[in-house]
């Protein structure tokens, strides 16, 4: 029998071969990201080594002090040290905001690819109850939630998740709108697969980066929605440390002290800068040949 | 004739009721397929072949439903059986080869493990045995280091690579029936002629029947013994390809081969079947191919014209005789 192979073919398969590990060092953007991101975490889960200070300590003797050795970014009005609380309050603002991204992910997911795979009935339920959420004004929403719920990371979660899903379900619908309508469908609908399969291990792979390049402005918007939060009040209670309650606090002493809601607000888009760019960097290279 | 048919289609009818009128896509389809042998399913674009095809798995495109007639495949009733059903019969026992080698793929899935997931699926095998399976199946289709192919995905093959893959796919469920939709019409004419010969050898070896769909009179001489030509939804002729290529009894599949070029007649006038295909929204009355017709008469505007029994063959046309005469004054093709 006649075997026909391509010439070019061999060389081509150790070119493609571990496309995004071979890469992802070479976009720019999402190095950028990984180095961003990843310092932040970094140093919040550090935070041990990283300052002996207590986040939570107030030394009233040493209120509004200048940046020293003791304290690096000097104290805030009760005198507690403000790296220290930077770190700690990091790690609750970065833990609730990644998630906070989660469930929505999955439930929005799972609603899109039942909507967009079955149609008809499932459809037109499932973007009726997106169009109704989407027409609620998302803070007045949360702002309610919250003084219904309590203050607190159990209430951002829901209120989060209440609204988030809506996004994933809208982006995973519409992708596989066009990915179902493949022949590479057709042919595993041809092989007797059930639905389940079809839909988790031929459809998703194919959509879900999509979601996933959302995801990532996704936990940026739930960090600056947290941060806003502690702002008002109305998120992560005291006294645990919180970027939104650091900027809130600080507004007070904005004339003498600039640097206590400063700095706060710089790490947050710092953060917000890292994510963003590890998004650019994904929608590049998830983005299929 | 002497075992039962492997594929028996009867009068099939295929309806997609659309806004602007039902689309009669398949209207009284009746062909057979026997055992180990191969049938040429061939018409132009829009004919139905697809859609019969389709029909035969269940899985017509929505608003697309069969609205009458048989399809007996091993003795089971398929256009009446229940959705669980359907599914036991597609990949185990019928596979389907797709025209497009470049979409019937999943972009994201080593293609080892596309044509290892039916045996893993389908037929039980452990993932082990899964995998040796798609690498032996992956050498039987003709794909030279299949081990090492096997961790590919789809855009790092070339085109008759992809589609020999493909092919691999439609075998990898054991089946007795295998439907091909224009399975080469993508291809380069090289790289065609492999893919075709490819299939008649694994036909001979595995002992599968075939459905070859084509609009290629060429391919389906090379590759079928039994030849079903559509028009306009029907089933217009059957019979052996030798026959009909010698004699072609309806006028339409005699436009058909005289419309074939050829290198002998490089200068000379191409003819063509004048006018076009009808609407399937509102077919013509009587013979559907009436209106191009060269023998049109006066009988054959009224009426359904049925499908007349010849001996071994068949042909939807009142005045076959004249039509058959006019082909042996000129012959169309030397079939060997």
């Amino acid at each position: 029998m006649a075997i026909a192979v391509a010439e070019g073919a061999v060389d081509e398969v150790a070119e493609h071969r571990g496309g995004f590990r071979r890469r992802w060092y070479r976009t720019p953007a999402f190095v950028a990201g990984v180095l961003i991101l990843g310092t932040v975490v970094a140093m919040c889960v550090a935070a041990p080594v990283l300052t002996s200070q207590s986040p939570t300590h107030q030394d009233l003797n040493h209120i509004l002090a200048s940046p020293s050795a003791k304290h690096p970014l000097g104290t805030d009005q009760l005198g507690r040290d403000v790296f220290s609380r930077i770190l700690y309050g990091g790690r609750v603002d970065l833990r609730v905001a990644f998630l906070a991204v989660l469930l929505p992910f999955i439930i929005g997911t799972t609603l899109g690819c039942v909507s967009g795979y079955y149609g008809r009935f499932y459809d037109t339920t499932i973007m009726r109850l997106v169009d109704v959420v989407v027409a609620i004004p998302v803070y007045v929403l949360i702002i309610a939630m919250v003084f219904v719920l309590g203050p607190g990371a159990r209430s951002i979660y829901i209120a989060i998740t209440f609204v988030g899903w809506v996004s994933y379900a809208r982006i995973i619908r519409g992708e596989i709108l066009v990915a179902k309508r493949q022949e590479y469908i057709l042919a595993a609908r041809a092989a007797g697969f059930r639905d389940g399969r079809i839909i988790t291990r031929h459809l998703l792979p194919n959509v879900v980066t999509q979601a996933i390049v959302y995801a990532m402005s996704d936990i940026v918007l739930d960090i600056l929605f947290i941060v806003t939060l502690g702002y008002f009040g109305l998120g992560i209670q005291p006294p645990v440390p919180d970027w939104g309650g650091m900027i809130a606090d600080g507004q007070a002493f904005l004339t003498t002290n600039w640097e206590l809601s400063t700095i706060p607000g710089v790490v947050v888009v710092i953060t917000a800068l890292g994510l963003s760019l590890i998004g650019d960097g994904l929608a590049d290279l998830l983005r299929p040949e | 004739m002497s075992e039962t048919p492997i594929l028996e289609v009867r009068d099939l009818r295929v309806e997609i009721p659309l806004t602007r009128g039902t689309v009669h896509a398949v209207q009284s389809a009746s062909f057979t397929v026997e055992a180990g042998q191969a049938l040429g399913l061939v018409g132009e674009s829009g004919c139905g072949k697809s859609m019969t095809l389709r029909a035969i798995l269940g899985l017509l495109p929505h608003p697309g439903h069969i609205t009458g007639g048989e399809v007996r495949f091993e003795g089971d009733d398929l256009a009446n059986a229940d959705p669980k059903r359907l599914r036991d019969v597609r990949g185990a026992r019928i596979g389907i080869i797709f025209q497009e080698p470049m979409t019937a793929l999943n972009p994201v899935m080593r293609v080892g493990d596309q044509i290892a997931e039916t045996p893993l699926v389908r037929l039980g095998y452990g993932r082990r045995r899964a995998r040796e399976r798609a690498v032996e199946l992956m050498r039987l289709v003709g794909i030279a280091d299949p081990a090492r192919r096997y961790e590919a995905f789809p855009h790092e093959l070339s085109g008759g690579m992809r589609q020999r893959i493909v092919i691999a796919i439609a075998l990898s469920g054991e089946p007795k029936l295998l439907l091909c939709d224009e399975p080469t019409t993508a291809l380069d004419v090289t790289i065609q002629d492999q893919i075709l010969k490819l299939l008649a050898s694994l036909r001979e070896q595995l002992g599968v029947s075939v459905v070859f769909v084509s609009h290629d009179l060429a391919v389906i001489a090379q590759t079928c013994q039994q030849l079903a030509v559509m028009y306009a939804g029907q089933v217009i002729e059957t019979g052996t390809v030798d026959a009909v290529f010698r004699e072609a009894r309806h006028p339409y599949t005699l436009g058909l081969l005289r419309s074939v070029p050829s290198f002998d007649a490089v200068r000379k006038h191409l003819s063509s079947i004048p006018g076009s295909p009808p609407d399937l929204a509102s077919p013509p009355h009587g013979c559907r191919f009436h209106p191009r017709c060269g023998f049109v008469r006066e009988n054959c505007t009224t009426g359904p014209i049925p499908l007349l029994e010849l001996g071994g063959r068949s042909v939807r046309c009142l005045y076959h005789e004249d039509c058959a005469a006019d082909a042996r004054r000129t012959p169309v093709v030397a079939v060997a």
